[in-house]
């Protein structure tokens, strides 16, 4: 188990380097970021060799990627241009979206998994279509539709919870989080029923009942466990894609986090922004990925790392 | 009993991912949690939309309106802007004087703090223009001091000077400014934040001003982050424009829509924008009932002839064909659902000067008179290109000039989109362009000499349009010797006159400003600039 762990980790390296110089040189195809920057009129040759100067544009690809390693790894993850650092950006965004993708994470999991059981065990029946109709609507719509539309209803007309969440209070983060969470719950709801229906009819199932096991236990204990197992993969890898990929969300409600941060960097070609916000989005996937390979082991003795 | 060790481990490594996350959660709540005014402390407070500035708030390397509004209300300059009628009202200034329009005097008030105590004198002015125009400090500000005699000197790449020769300090409360030429309205110029006065403490660490920047204004910097940059009443203001809230907070929004949700809601107190679905049969009007205004800004928004499309530079009457062809009256109110004035001239009415007629009837929609001219003048062969960046939201509009344009005349318009302002701003420089292309701008100073000095005359930076006439040439620069501001004016409309013969561009119109607030406000005033009056706005008892 521990050598499993050290070996994933030292597969990481290569990982790393090899996406974020990726990222470097597909940011760096953007163009020049130095163009565009004075309004309508050209920025003076000055202005446009300081910045140049300052962020090493006149380097060869590699040279400036390895000079912006370098820094990285002294924990100097260096200034946008308007001269905010950007590592205090990411402390100060990162937890906001995190507080975002835990409470749609809870939001996905517990309704969720909750809908997909009980549509699971009662299939065919008006539960089981239920939430077929419910979750086939929900994954139908685009999520800025829902997203406006809830902060329009519950946020603007009845004023239960903030239309926006500039702050980043857990109070303010609870609609954009049930927004975002939304999508992803329907998926999880489907792929538990699935899953469960699937395990139900197995052998192991009937030997189980066979055995005189009550009907709590052997749902509770042997089939929805190994029944979970895809749907801890999905939860794992959404959690990834909820801490990079909420740029719609967090634009919709406003929120400071690193959704819209990748987006603003992206739109002012920032590029030690992107690189640095999507760096340490990388290393959470990475992280995920090996969390969600451990939890396979916990959940099925069949899947070993030993 | 396997089973169940395995479930608790992997409910604990399920809960320690959560402990970490919420640990994590702590941070990052600081200022400015949900509502708009000013909690119970009997302090006033107003929040207004921000967005994320370019460069440091440094004034003489701002040139962008999101550092720009947070650069205005914590400096004053030497003379400011009256919010109605965009007049220029000495402000820091006892004075500008000149007798030749070429060297001016410019004596000061006393008793201007800066916000870190030091007096504004008059070294502040020439040590903060000095380094706004010296090349090796690379400010995005540079372009203003090209006025004053040495920029071009100290302003050319790798130019190791630091002074301009044309800027002499006399006294403390006194300094002189020789300019390279006659420029009547240079006094009008210096209400722009890039002539701001800079405190010693800038020069001694540029480094600490730019975490926390300080001026002479109404408001001062108390903190800023990534979402909030709040600004305190100046206690030792002593100009003629005191705040009158406590509190001001720029909070960032990267959404218009967002904000304009906040304002509705009563969680934000002032945007300078309203989302353009809500413009559509003025739907933001039910919305912000009372709480909405619009004006007419120093903007213009016109379509350049491309230099570089032969059949469209050697062709006048093509040219007025086309730009009579565009129905500017029925895009307006259909398309930009009345967020511009259509144009009949190259400058706004509201800058000294202008009067909206240069254009006269070849920007008045006519389809019969277009087509004839453009038979007479032999059409336009193969595709007319009317390019525009496509992420600035004029994709609709310069669809419907195009549709305006074939209707009327029958020539094949069809728009091209670039990816981004950048690409477009380089296709331009490059004269890669054929056909026409969009063009915009927004006042530095309110004067008419501001929208026709700096594009059109020959070799001018933004001169997208190659115009070159030293007729035009010599006519701004006899107004800008002229004694009086009347007179002055008269020969800058003359020029104006001359863009409407020979239209190297043609005006579209001119867009305006409209902002909202919530209903915690009150006296919200904005100016030429469509900036908000940060000093009038006030909180309702």
């Amino acid at each position: 188990m521990i050598a499993y762990i050290i070996r994933r980790l030292l597969q990481m390296i290569p990982v790393v380097f090899g996406t974020t110089f990726l990222i470097y040189a597909m940011v760096y195809s953007l163009g020049d970021p130095t163009v565009g920057r004075c309004g309508e009129r050209p920025c003076s040759p000055a202005y446009v060799a300081r910045l140049r100067a300052e962020y090493n544009l006149d380097d060869p690809l590699l040279v400036q990627y390895f000079k912006y390693m370098g820094k990285i790894a002294t924990g100097d993850f260096g200034q946008t241009f308007n001269g905010v650092d950007i590592g205090a950006e990411l402390l100060a965004r990162w937890p906001i979206t995190m507080k975002l993708a835990v409470i749609a994470l809870l939001v996905e999991a517990i309704i969720g998994i909750a809908a997909g059981v009980l549509a699971g065990l009662r299939k065919g029946g008006f539960l089981d279509s239920l939430v077929f109709v419910s979750t086939l609507a929900i994954i139908s719509i685009p999520v800025f539709v829902l997203g406006s539309v809830a902060q329009l209803v519950f946020g603007v007309r009845l004023a239960w919870l903030p239309p926006t969440a500039t702050a980043g209070t857990w109070h303010q983060l609870l609609l954009p989080g049930i927004v975002l969470g939304t999508l992803s719950m329907a998926y999880i709801a489907r792929l538990t029923r699935n899953s469960l229906v699937e395990n139900l009819g197995a052998d192991y199932v009937r030997t189980a009942k066979a055995k005189g096991l009550t009907w709590r236990r052997t749902v509770g204990v042997h089939t929805l466990r190994n029944s979970l197992i895809p749907v801890i993969t999905f939860i794992g890898f959404d959690l990834g894609a909820l801490m990079g990929g909420a740029i719609v969300t967090e634009r919709i409600f406003n929120v400071q986090g690193i959704g819209g941060y990748i987006w603003h960097s992206i739109s002012t070609k920032d590029g030690g922004a992107i690189v640095a916000t999507v760096t340490l989005l990388v290393l959470v996937y990475l992280i995920m990925s090996l969390l969600v390979d451990l939890l396979y082991g916990a959940l099925d003795p069949r899947i070993s790392h030993d | 009993m396997r089973g169940r060790s395995r479930l608790a481990v992997a409910a604990a490594s399920a809960s320690v991912l959560m402990l970490a996350l919420s640990a994590c959660g702590g941070g990052g709540t600081g200022t400015g949690s949900g509502s708009g005014s000013g909690g119970g402390s009997g302090e006033s407070a107003v929040v207004i939309k921000g967005c994320t500035p370019e460069n440091p708030l440094v004034p003489g390397n701002t040139s962008e309106t999101c550092g720009g509004d947070i650069v205005d209300a914590f400096t004053a300059k030497l003379v400011h802007y009256n919010t109605e009628t965009a007049e220029p009202e000495m402000d820091i200034a006892e004075s500008i004087e000149s007798d030749d329009n070429q060297n001016f005097t410019v004596k000061l008030k006393q008793g201007y703090k800066f916000q870190d105590g030091t007096e504004v004198k008059a070294k502040n002015f020439v040590d903060a223009w000095n380094y706004t125009a010296a090349a090796k400090n690379g400010q995005a500000g540079a372009y203003f001091m090209k006025v004053i005699e040495g920029a071009a000197e100290i302003g050319e790449e790798g130019a190791a000077g630091e002074t301009l020769t044309g800027l002499a300090v006399v006294d403390d409360y006194t300094f002189t400014i020789k300019t390279t030429e006659k420029v009547s309205n240079l006094p009008v110029r210096l209400g722009y934040s890039a002539f701001a006065p800079m405190p010693d403490s800038f020069f001694a660490d540029p480094k600490a001003f730019e975490d926390k920047p300080i001026g002479a204004g109404p408001f001062q910097i108390e903190s800023k982050d990534t979402q909030n940059t709040v600004l305190t009443k100046f206690a030792d203001y002593s100009g003629k424009y005191p705040a009158n809230v406590d509190k001001l907070t720029f909070r960032i929004y990267t959404d218009p829509a967002a904000a304009y949700t906040d304002v509705v809601a009563n969680n934000l107190d002032y945007t300078n924008e309203i989302p353009s679905d809500q413009m559509i049969g003025d739907a933001y009007k039910s919305d912000l009932t009372d709480r909405n205004l619009n004006r007419a800004s120093g903007r213009f928004q016109g379509i350049v002839f491309s230099p570089n499309d032969e059949q469209l530079r050697d062709n006048l009457k093509l040219r007025q064909a086309l730009s009579m062809a565009i129905n500017r009256d029925l895009i307006a109110k259909d398309i930009m659902h009345g967020s511009v004035i259509p144009a009949k001239g190259w400058a706004p009415s509201v800058v000294d000067g202008a009067t909206d007629t240069a254009c006269g009837e070849y920007c008045t929609f006519d389809a019969a008179k277009a087509k004839t001219l453009y038979d007479e003048a032999g059409g336009y062969n193969g595709v007319l290109a009317l390019t525009t960046n496509g992420d600035g939201a004029h994709r609709e509009w310069t669809e419907a000039v195009c549709n305006s344009i074939k209707n009327a005349v029958g020539a094949d318009c069809r728009v091209v989109l670039t990816p981004d302002f950048a690409t477009y701003n380089k296709q331009i420089d490059a004269g890669e362009l054929k056909g026409m292309f969009r063009t915009g701008w927004q006042m530095d100073y309110p004067s008419i000499e501001n929208f026709l000095g700096p594009i059109y005359t020959t070799g001018a930076d933004s001169n997208w349009s190659k115009y070159d006439n030293p007729a035009f040439n010599a006519k701004l620069a006899e107004a800008a010797a002229a004694g009086t501001d009347d007179e002055a004016n008269k020969l800058y409309q003359e020029a104006e006159a001359m863009l409407g013969q020979d239209l190297p561009t043609t005006p579209l119109w001119y867009p305006t400003t409209t902002v909202g607030w919530s209903d915690k406000v009150t006296d919200v005033k904005i100016n030429a600039f469509g900036v908000l009056d940060f000093s009038a706005i006030k909180v309702k008892n």
